[in-house]
């Protein structure tokens, strides 16, 4: 959509000249950027690496039902946590997975607002991104609540038992916000799927896809008028999401922040936690983009150039998050406070430190190789460095999480956390439902926007000579 | 039937009865926003273009005027702010006061996330819900998918329809007009 207003529209169409650069393969028309994309969806013989990948993450996702049915049984004394550590695997992972989704949002709406039409071949795979990262971590919390069937009484509604949530905590903030987000990021992947949805529809062989995909375009036409209404709606839509994106992770941090305990209390959460989010978003979104790309042959539409401004950007925030953590350290010498030097003492040299020391290598060492062109512009190895970053980043919300809270200011009150089978067989099987629902959805929507990829064409300019005179 | 056939066929009287208009194909967004302009020019008012990409020329050649979707949007978020906090006030101060650290009841920063979440939530949904209803989506029929080629319109071809009730719809006419715009083919668009 970036790409053809004003200054936008002369970049794409020059830069389509150098391979290096190019946001799209020379030589496509619109004709063929729709058969390459949809081929992929319509196409009746399923791939064959596509059943074993499904049927894998179909696997994984059959442990997770174990670990939860097993869990609605027993109570979540089956996991590891306990006093002083009652918040575990589940906080830990409801973190990472919230922080996954951020770079959907931030490539959907705040790249859009940019103008930086390399967005385009990348944002609609992003977007799912979020939304299945969103699902699963919102089960996170409801599991670690005890009681999921309860669950709605977070929810303000009027109720026979005279109570109400309370609004000062940061807890019910955070149910206003992932609920919120999880709705804004559906409306925000549906609306940018109508136009393709309709390119769906008049393409189906099968009587029963164009059905479906017919009632899902809701009759879309691309009338001008529509498409009028339409670009004003996608354009506020990104507009709003954008502070939404902030907003959320900033909340999520106040779940830490606004605590009196050492390792959490600290005002620099909000920012460090939003730059992370969107690092560890990247990062995932690396890790997944480069092996569809290769699989699907896609190297015309999502290029070097794509992957080498991700690399970017996870060095940028990668920087942020490491100033962070120097940060931290900085104030809690600086600041002169007992219980805050000793917790930075105890992350550095306590029973966890090797928490902290892989967190230092993964987050902030591995990752400087991203300053090496070399790296950036090698699927190997880019691969390799965004693999190492999702691990930082869920080591760094361990270190958060579980440092922070086993020795606080009472010896008598310290404690360890070791995480129990069933601890990981959730972490592992939310990873095989967020697998299981990105295959889907490769195989049934186009993982690429048709609509906006026609749009980066030289031939969807408007020529001007032949407008008014 | 050959193109020439098309171009020169007058609308007969049980055409322009049963007819919804007239679509014109293109093959290029620059010949369509220069019909478009011609159409206008000629004095046609009750035209759409139809394109798989959206055109901003296309709209003002076809003269539309600005929409309406975000004074609404405008409106959703000011509704989803007040209750918001209008919600978290009621219950932190009204419904269920409780004494938190000896802070006010209504403790204004408190609510503050609660009301930008709200905010959001209903101008998001104003924008999405707004633009589907003002389309006059969903609409699984539409005269213009009786035309055959037009499942092209999803793909890389550029249309536009003159609408029979135009003032100025003459079957034939109308017709000769388009032809004479560059159209490859004109078709008479069943109701």
């Amino acid at each position: 959509m970036a790409g053809y207003e004003g200054a936008g529209r002369e970049s794409p169409h020059e830069a389509m000249r150098d391979p290096a650069t190019a946001v799209i393969a020379p030589g496509h028309t619109f004709a063929t950027v729709t058969d390459q994309i949809s081929a992929i969806v319509l196409t009746r013989r399923t791939p064959l690496g596509w059943i074993l990948g499904f049927g894998i993450a179909f696997f994984i996702t059959m442990l997770l039902l174990l670990a939860v049915t097993y869990l609605l049984v027993r109570g979540v004394g089956i996991w590891g946590i306990n006093i002083p550590v009652a918040w575990g695997f589940a906080i830990i992972n409801f973190v990472w997975w919230i922080g996954i989704g951020h770079a959907g949002t931030l490539i959907s709406a705040i790249l859009l607002l940019l103008r930086q039409e390399w967005r385009t071949s990348i944002n609609r795979f992003a977007e799912a991104m979020t939304l299945f990262a969103v699902a699963c971590a919102g089960l996170f919390p409801l599991l670690h609540v005890g009681r999921p069937w309860l669950a709605y009484w977070m929810l303000p509604y009027p109720n026979t038992m005279g109570v109400w949530p309370q609004f000062r905590s940061p807890l019910i903030m955070d149910v206003f916000a992932v609920t919120t987000y999880g709705t804004v990021s559906l409306l925000f992947w549906y609306v940018g799927l109508l136009p393709d949805l309709a390119t769906l529809r008049d393409r189906a062989r099968s009587a029963f896809g164009k059905v479906v995909y017919g009632i899902f375009a809701l009759g879309w036409r691309g009338s001008a008028r529509h498409w009028h209404r339409y670009e004003t709606a996608y354009l506020l839509l990104a507009g709003l999401a954008t502070p939404l994106v902030v907003s959320v992770h900033t909340v999520v941090s106040f779940d830490f922040a606004v605590s009196v305990l050492p390792g959490w209390h600290t005002t620099i959460f909000p920012p460090y936690f939003v730059a992370g989010a969107i690092y560890s978003g990247f990062a995932m979104v690396l890790c997944l983009t480069i092996p569809i790309r290769a699989y699907y042959g896609l190297g015309d539409f999502i290029t070097m150039r794509h992957l080498d401004a991700m690399a970017k950007v996870m060095l940028a925030t990668g920087l942020i998050v490491a100033y962070g953590y120097g940060m931290e350290g900085f104030i809690a010498w600086y600041a002169a406070e007992y219980y805050e030097r000793f917790m930075m003492l105890n992350r550095i040299t306590g029973p966890y430190w090797w928490g902290w020391a892989a967190l230092v290598l993964t987050n902030v060492l591995i990752p400087q190789a991203l300053w090496f062109r070399r790296v950036r512009r090698n699927v190997l190895t880019l691969f390799a460095v965004a693999l190492v970053i999702n691990v930082g980043m869920w080591l760094e919300r361990f270190v958060i999480v579980v440092v922070s809270l086993h020795r606080d200011f009472l010896v008598s009150s310290w404690g360890m956390y070791y995480p129990t089978f069933w601890d990981w067989a959730t972490f592992v099987g939310t990873i095989g439902l967020f697998l299981a629902l990105l295959f889907l959805f490769i195989r049934f929507l186009p993982m690429i926007s048709i609509f906006e990829m026609r749009t980066l064409l030289p031939d969807a300019a408007v020529k001007k000579e032949e407008g008014h005179h | 039937m050959s193109e020439g056939q098309h171009y020169h066929g007058s609308g007969t009287a049980e055409e322009a009865r049963t007819s919804y208009g007239l679509m014109a194909e293109f093959s290029t967004p620059s010949a369509l926003v220069e019909a478009a302009r011609q159409a206008h020019k000629a004095g046609y008012r009750r035209m759409d273009g139809y394109s798989p990409f959206p055109i901003e020329e296309l709209q003002e050649a076809l003269g539309f005027r600005a929409t309406r979707l975000p004074l609404l949007v405008l409106m959703g978020g000011l509704l989803g702010g007040t209750l918001g906090y209008t919600l978290a006030y009621w219950v932190s101060a009204v419904a269920y006061p409780l004494n938190i650290g000896g802070r006010p009841l209504h403790s204004t920063p408190a609510f503050v996330p609660v009301t930008f979440e709200m905010t959001i939530l209903f101008a998001a949904l104003s924008a999405v819900i707004g633009m589907i209803v003002l389309n006059g989506l969903p609409m699984l029929y539409h005269p213009v998918f009786n035309v055959e080629r037009f499942r092209t319109a999803s793909r890389d071809k550029f249309f536009l329809v003159i609408e029979a009730s135009d003032p100025k719809f003459d079957p034939s006419a109308t017709r000769e007009f388009l032809a004479t715009l560059g159209a490859h083919e004109v078709d008479n668009i069943a109701n």
